[in-house]
């Protein structure tokens, strides 16, 4: 520890403080613009410049290291004049147009100019103008207003993996670009906004709606991906118009994915479902709550007593709330079903009799700082889970953390992959096996006795050196990602990473998919004893189904095979918070739900963690808080337990008792499955990722996100060896057929495994192939 | 995208440096580049860039850092005059005017026959040998008089 | 040249540059020496403190102090780099010494490696002088084929490899930690110090970074001792030392003298003020120099102290000397627009101030300046020096204050009367082409 006293006051720092952090403890501000926390220091603003004693001249107090005994002063005459004279040379070059800037108001420049600023400008020789950039969708450029901090630059190079903006030329011509006018497509492009000090990067969506002081300030929780970001979403008069970051240093720090940032505006999107509805004749017709809710009750009372509750299925979307998933399974087990589940995209449920507990990361977010080494099996990591992934990436690129990863996919993590093991889906099993098999060799245990026969009789170069990488007796991980996890052996997987893991000493975890894809196991809403998971449930239909918040074109395994399941049920009714042609198509009565921007509620993220959030808007028109739909429901049912008085209620009977003792990724035997798909000779394996902007009925409506580079349109990608197998070239259409057929681009693609094609699923243009795994047949048009 | 030749020359000078440490040859790398094509295309800064595994933002920060790249098209001989303090006192600036005169153009232009571009240099350590000019960034000229300009042009243009 | 001469001794004479020229100088020697004895690093940084070497590039550090510094027991790979990035308006010597003598740099560099404990090397060499570099290849060609470059030199178990690395136009990267930058593959963008190089250098490991005739001096200071190479110079200021003088004198060009020197013998030497006239103002170490009237600078000697006292610096030995018909107004109009222009564009008193301080300037000249231009000047010139990353700033406000100061009077003739104190047609006289220069 050294000690330091800056004005005045004396305070205790770690060694390697800077004069910045001893100012953060000591809660003295000092004036900066180029400074950011988690950002490489580049001390050249110069307005953080202060008076050190024995120093000649003042300081930059963000790059000066703490020495015992120093002594600062960083509101002296000496310190106020140097910063006045920085501020002065900001502001020669910058254009007085605040009343029409978007920054007016959060703006760091005006805040210090008001301090620091002269009445008067001295400078009086020509002024600078640079040309606006087009940045793309969601970051709006007012070139002329940049100071050259250099944040933006930084921020991409440093956190997004990519220097996509750069400061080029020199001297006063120095100037914060893109390569060739190109766009900014990072999923994490937003933070760049928050991160600006002045009004040169602005949010394009946001920009000239309101301004910061009309704005209520609400904190709330992503319902997207699975690590729990925390958002503050602003609102005016009721409407949210925008989302900024909720600090929170152990999850997404102070950043958000762009996902988080801009799905808000598929809250006012005109797909939002505003009245009840329900079918009558083949015509839909708006409806009162009172006859939609009666309506189902009678429908479902009817089915229930002619078939059975097990003729009920509660199909459930990922990225429901605590409070609804538990309110669900509830609703169907008081029918006397144990058809529930909330894991749609999955295929392969055989874990579900041997898992120990709900899956979770298997470690603090945190303390993937100090990894030594990671395997990551099957995850499209950096798409799925962008600032997950940004935590890998840093420890990558600062701390030395070597990932591995397994999968038919290598597209660019944007952080160097140690070793990766190439392979098709259907070889994944095998290739685990062998890194298990390395690993034995490599440490001498034996493989558990009752894998020891699936072992492998070679092992491949990758499977020895990703061994080596996890073997080195340091703290290492096991991730299985959504590709592992929606695979037709995922059990397997699971249980292959578990030995991996256990002969290594890694610890095992799951990225998962969705906002609470460890919530709904901690709430039961999975099937019980004789009850169907999410695949039987459409593998043989059900006379009634519930679903809540799922799309079934787009949300499942097979959507098309969803669409068929639902289509023949006698009553279908959904709770959605938008309408869509696939639900009217498919359903019978439609229940317009609240988003989580309406309602309150809890999501249970990656490691554990339950965060609740209120509702930060009325909800619109006849919408309704989920939670709230399905208690009605339950009274109307004449159920019992269907009482709480609020969403906290709620939340306490479905998560009472220690949550940390419900997570556990251990997996018991699971024998190799009989149906391995053998791939058939001429066809292709599928695989499909969900992509990013396509994920959740809420982001598939978020209008700029839609107009992203990550938003383009499905395409067929193929290695240039599976391509030429074909006798198809790159830009080709091509005709693919599953279950169905659609007809695609063909795209080279080298970070794909031979004889795979990656076809996004999720998406309307590629509903019609059916399921996200298995064989698919391609040819040339 | 670049020659042979130049590909190697680009790779004797990534071995000068340390393994891992490409982006250390993206200097020499632009220059070659730059020799082979007469100036910088964008594209031609992005394949060096990917030649050299960097981003191309930052192989494009070089380039427009250093001013003896040229970002846009130049003609056949770029004739670089330094009128710093120094070469100014002793006929830096009469010189440059004598060129302007002679080639008809001014700082930062191509003749129109694209045989020569005219353009202000800074200090290029040859102070002593006022006037100094360079010939397309290589070849330094010194103690420049009106007759050696002369010649020096009547050689150029008979290339 | 003077009869003191070392690193440049005979290059006005038709010298060879070659290995076997300098081995025929007694080149190597020094080096076959300290391999064959095992001179330890110590006695070679002991030797070098005695001898008063203090860096030629311009602040005058001392030599042996800094190669001190160096964490030699530091595990893995340590640099030593040579600065031959010579750009500072009015500083030619490096160029002659890496054109005459660029085994003396060499050997200078492989006798630092020894010290340091270096295993690689770098002499970053400037862009306009590219067939300066090309030479200097050939010279490490030449040293490498004679076994004094690369493994087990002289069949030692010490190993050395160097390389030249070529510029590319951009005055920064003089300064130590821009030209890492630049050397690791990026912009010229000093850093912010501490970490200094000596513990956070190329690729963030320990480095040690000289001028060309630091290095080149090195050999010499081995061979003749240090207190004999001290005693060429003064106390604290030992040597020679190679001055640049430009400018508005008869035989511009490189001269090697003892520090200490009175400036009028240089002045003789370089053959005197050009065409007889009267000497105006002399800027003594490099453009960056606070500039000094005739009066003053012709009662000092020629050291880091006494140029220092009278209110400069010797830098790095450039004189650019300015006779009675240099306007100094238009003189400092150039040097603001050389500052502009080779800011780095990262900080933000030098990337706004030297833009504002040349527009003003320019204005002056133009004949547009106002009657508070002068207080503005000293004012943004106040507000860069002191407050920018690095020495950059401090070199464009220099010549600004210490040309309004000294000649104020030419200043405010030039903003009342919109014209310069001395007639254009006598500037443009005294600035032709110099007639008896010895080309």
């Amino acid at each position: 520890m050294l000690e330091i006293e800056i004005d005045g006051k004396t305070v205790q720092v770690p060694d390697g403080s800077t004069v910045m952090d001893a100012a953060t403890l000591a809660g003295i501000y000092i004036p900066h613009f180029c400074y950011h926390k988690k950002l490489s220091i580049a001390a050249s603003c110069r307005m953080c410049l202060v008076q050190v004693e024995k120093a000649p001249k003042p300081l930059p107090a963000c790059a000066t290291p703490v020495t015992n005994g120093m002594k600062v002063w960083t509101h002296s005459e000496a310190a106020v004049k140097a910063q006045k004279g920085v501020m002065e040379f900001l502001l020669i070059n910058h254009p007085l147009e605040c009343p029409v800037c978007d920054q007016g108001g959060e703006c760091q420049l005006q805040d210090l100019a008001v301090g620091y600023g002269g009445a008067h400008a001295r400078y009086r020789e020509e002024k600078r103008v640079w040309v606006n950039k087009n940045f793309g969708p969601l970051i709006a450029s007012d070139a002329t207003r940049c100071i050259n901090c250099t944040r933006c630059a930084r921020f991409t190079a440093e956190i997004g993996g990519l220097m996509e903006l750069g400061q080029a030329h020199r001297s006063d011509r120095a100037e914060i670009m893109s390569f060739l006018g190109r766009t900014i497509d990072s999923e994490l492009s937003g933070n760049i906004i928050d991160l600006c000090p002045v009004g040169a990067l602005t949010s394009k969506p946001f920009r000239f709606s309101a301004r910061t002081w009309e704005l209520a300030r609400r904190r709330s929780i992503s319902p997207h991906d699975s690590l729990g970001t925390n958002l503050i979403v602003q609102t005016r008069h009721d409407k949210v118009m925008r989302v900024l970051p909720g600090v929170n240093e152990s999850l997404n720090e102070c950043w958000l994915t762009d996902k988080d940032r801009f799905s808000y505006e598929a809250l006012a999107s005109e797909q939002r479902l505003v009245s009840p509805m329900i079918r009558q004749d083949g015509e839909w017709q708006a409806v009162s709550w009172q006859a939609a809710l009666e309506f189902t009750v009678a429908a479902l009372q009817g089915i229930v007593r002619e078939q059975g509750g097990q003729s009920v299925g509660a199909l459930a979307s990922p990225h429901a709330t605590v409070e609804e998933l538990h309110l669900l399974q509830k609703l169907a087990r008081g029918l006397a079903s144990e058809n529930i589940d909330f894991r749609l995209r999955q295929r392969d449920f055989r874990g579900d009799a041997v898992r120990g507990g709900a899956p979770w990361l298997g470690m603090p977010v945190l303390d993937i700082h100090d990894l030594r080494s990671l395997l990551v099996v099957g995850s499209f990591l950096r798409k799925d889970a962008p600032l997950l992934a940004q935590k890998v990436r840093h420890s990558a690129l600062r701390h030395g953390l070597r990932v591995n990863a397994v999968g038919p996919n290598a597209e660019d993590w944007l952080m160097p992959v140690a070793a990766r093991a190439l392979v098709a889906p259907a070889d994944m099993a095998a290739a685990l096996a062998g890194i298990a098999a390395a690993l034995a060799a490599e440490t001498g245990k034996p493989v558990a006795e009752t894998l020891a026969e699936r072992l492998p009789a070679d092992i491949s170069a990758e499977a020895r050196a990703i061994a080596q990488s996890l073997a080195g007796g340091e703290k290492s991980a096991v991730w299985l990602g959504s590709l592992a996890v929606r695979h037709p052996r995922a059990a397997e997987l699971h249980l292959w990473a578990q030995e991996i893991a256990r002969l290594s000493g890694a610890l095992l975890g799951f990225i998962g998919e969705a906002a609470n894809s460890t919530g709904g196991y901690l709430v039961g809403a999975v099937p019980g004893a004789g009850g169907l998971d999410a695949r039987a449930m459409i593998e043989s239909p059900r006379r009634a189904y519930l679903l809540f918040g799922a799309e079934p074109d787009l949300d499942f395994a097979d959507g098309a095979a969803a669409m068929a399941a639902l289509g023949q049920a006698q009553l279908v009714a959904a709770a959605s918070v938008f309408d869509s042609p696939a639900l009217r198509q498919s359903a019978d009565v439609l229940l317009p739900i609240a988003p989580f921007t309406e309602t309150s509620g809890t999501f249970v993220n990656c490691i554990g963690d339950a965060q609740s959030f209120h509702a930060v808007a009325q909800p619109l028109g006849e919408a309704r808080p989920g939670w709230k739909v399905l208690r009605v429901l339950g009274n109307l049912l004449g159920l019992p337990g269907f009482d709480q008085d609020d969403s906290a209620a709620v939340r306490d009977e479905a998560l009472s008792g220690d949550i940390r003792a419900c997570l556990d990724n251990a997996i018991g035997d699971v024998p190799e499955a009989e149906d391995a798909p053998a791939a058939q000779a001429g066809r292709l394996q599928r695989v499909a990722d969900v992509p990013i902007y396509f994920a959740d009925p809420l982001v598939r409506r978020a209008p700029s996100l839609q107009k992203t580079a990550d938003a383009a349109p499905p395409a067929a990608r193929m290695s240039a060896s599976t391509l030429a197998a074909l006798g198809v070239s790159a830009g080709d259409k091509v005709r693919v057929t599953g279950t169905g057929t659609v007809e695609l681009q063909a795209v080279a693609d080298e970070g794909l495994a031979p004889g795979c094609v990656r076809i996004a699923a999720a998406h309307p243009a590629t509903v019609a192939l059916g399921p996200m795994h298995g064989d698919l047949s391609v040819e040339r048009i | 995208m670049l020659s042979q030749e130049s590909l190697q020359q680009i790779d004797r000078e990534i071995a000068k440096y340390p393994p891992g440490r490409k982006q250390s040859a993206i200097m020499s790398a632009l220059r070659i580049a730059q020799v082979e094509k007469g100036w910088l295309p964008k594209d031609v800064i992005e394949f060096v860039a990917a030649y050299l595994g960097m981003p191309p933002m930052a192989a494009y920060e070089v380039a427009t850092f250093y001013n003896m790249y040229d970002l846009e098209p130049i003609g056949r001989h770029k004739i670089t005059v330094c009128t710093n303090l120094p070469c100014a006192l002793s006929g830096g600036v009469h010189v440059a005017e004598y060129l302007k005169r002679r080639l008809g153009i001014g700082f930062n232009e191509t003749t129109p026959d694209g045989r020569f571009t005219l353009k202000e240099g800074e200090c290029m350590g040859a102070c002593g040998d006022a006037p100094v000019l360079l010939h397309n960034n290589h070849h330094m000229c010194s103690f420049m008089t009106m007759d050696k300009i002369d010649s020096l042009l009547a050689e150029l243009e008979s290339q | 040249m003077s009869a003191h001469a070392l690193i440049l001794a005979g290059a006005d004479a038709d010298r060879g540059w070659r290995l076997r020229d300098y081995a025929a100088r007694g080149g190597y020697e020094s080096l076959r020496r300290i391999v064959a004895e095992k001179t330890s690093p110590d006695a070679i940084i002991a030797e070098l403190k005695a001898s008063g070497l203090r860096g030629r590039g311009g602040a005058g550090f001392p030599t042996g102090l800094k190669w001190s510094f160096m964490p030699r027991a530091f595990p893995g790979d340590k640099y030593l780099v040579c600065n031959s990035d010579e750009g500072e308006p009015g500083t030619f010597k490096d160029r002659d010494i890496l054109r005459y003598n660029p085994h003396a740099v060499i050997e200078g560099m492989i006798v630092g490696a020894w010290v340091m404990g270096c295993t690689r090397g770098y002499n970053y060499i400037h862009g306009e002088i590219f067939e300066i570099y090309r030479r200097f290849e050939e010279a490490l060609e030449e040293a490498r084929a004679a076994g004094l470059l690369g493994p087990n030199i002289l069949g030692s178990d010490f190993s050395f490899e160097l390389f030249a690395h070529h510029g590319y136009g951009a005055y920064v990267c003089g300064e130590e930690t821009a030209l890492l930058e630049s050397l690791e593959g990026k912009k010229g963008q000093p850093r912010f110090k501490p970490p200094f190089p000596a513990s956070y250098g190329l690729y963030g490991k320990p480095t040690t970074i000289n001028n060309t005739e630091t290095f080149a001096s090195v050999p010499f200071i081995l061979k003749m001792g240090g207190e004999a190479f001290l005693g060429l110079g003064k106390p604290n200021n030992g040597g020679s030392k190679i001055f640049s003088v430009s400018g508005h004198v008869n035989r511009p060009g490189n001269y090697e003298l003892n520090l200490g020197t009175p400036f009028p013998e240089l002045l003789e030497m370089a053959g005197g003020v050009r065409d007889g006239r009267k000497l105006k103002a002399v800027i003594p170490g490099g453009s960056s120099s606070p500039v000094l009237p005739a009066d003053v600078i012709m009662d000092c000697t020629l050291d880091f102290d006494a140029i220092g006292k009278a209110g400069s610096m010797l830098g790095s030995g450039a004189v650019i000397v300015m006779d009675e018909t240099a306007c100094m107004v238009r003189a400092l109009e150039r040097l603001s627009y050389f500052y502009h222009e080779e800011s780095c564009g990262q900080c933000t008193p030098c990337r706004e101030g030297t833009g504002w301080l040349y527009r003003v300037v320019r204005r002056i000249e133009e004949g547009l300046g106002r009657p508070d231009d002068l207080d503005l000047l000293r004012s943004v010139a106040g507000n860069i020096a002191g407050r920018t990353i690095c020495a950059l700033g401090d070199a464009a406000a220099g010549p600004v204050q210490s040309f309004i100061k000294h000649f104020t009077d030419e200043f405010i003739y030039h903003i009342e009367y919109r014209k310069c104190l001395v007639p254009l047609a006598v500037q443009d006289a005294g600035n032709q082409i110099n007639a008896s220069r010895p080309c």
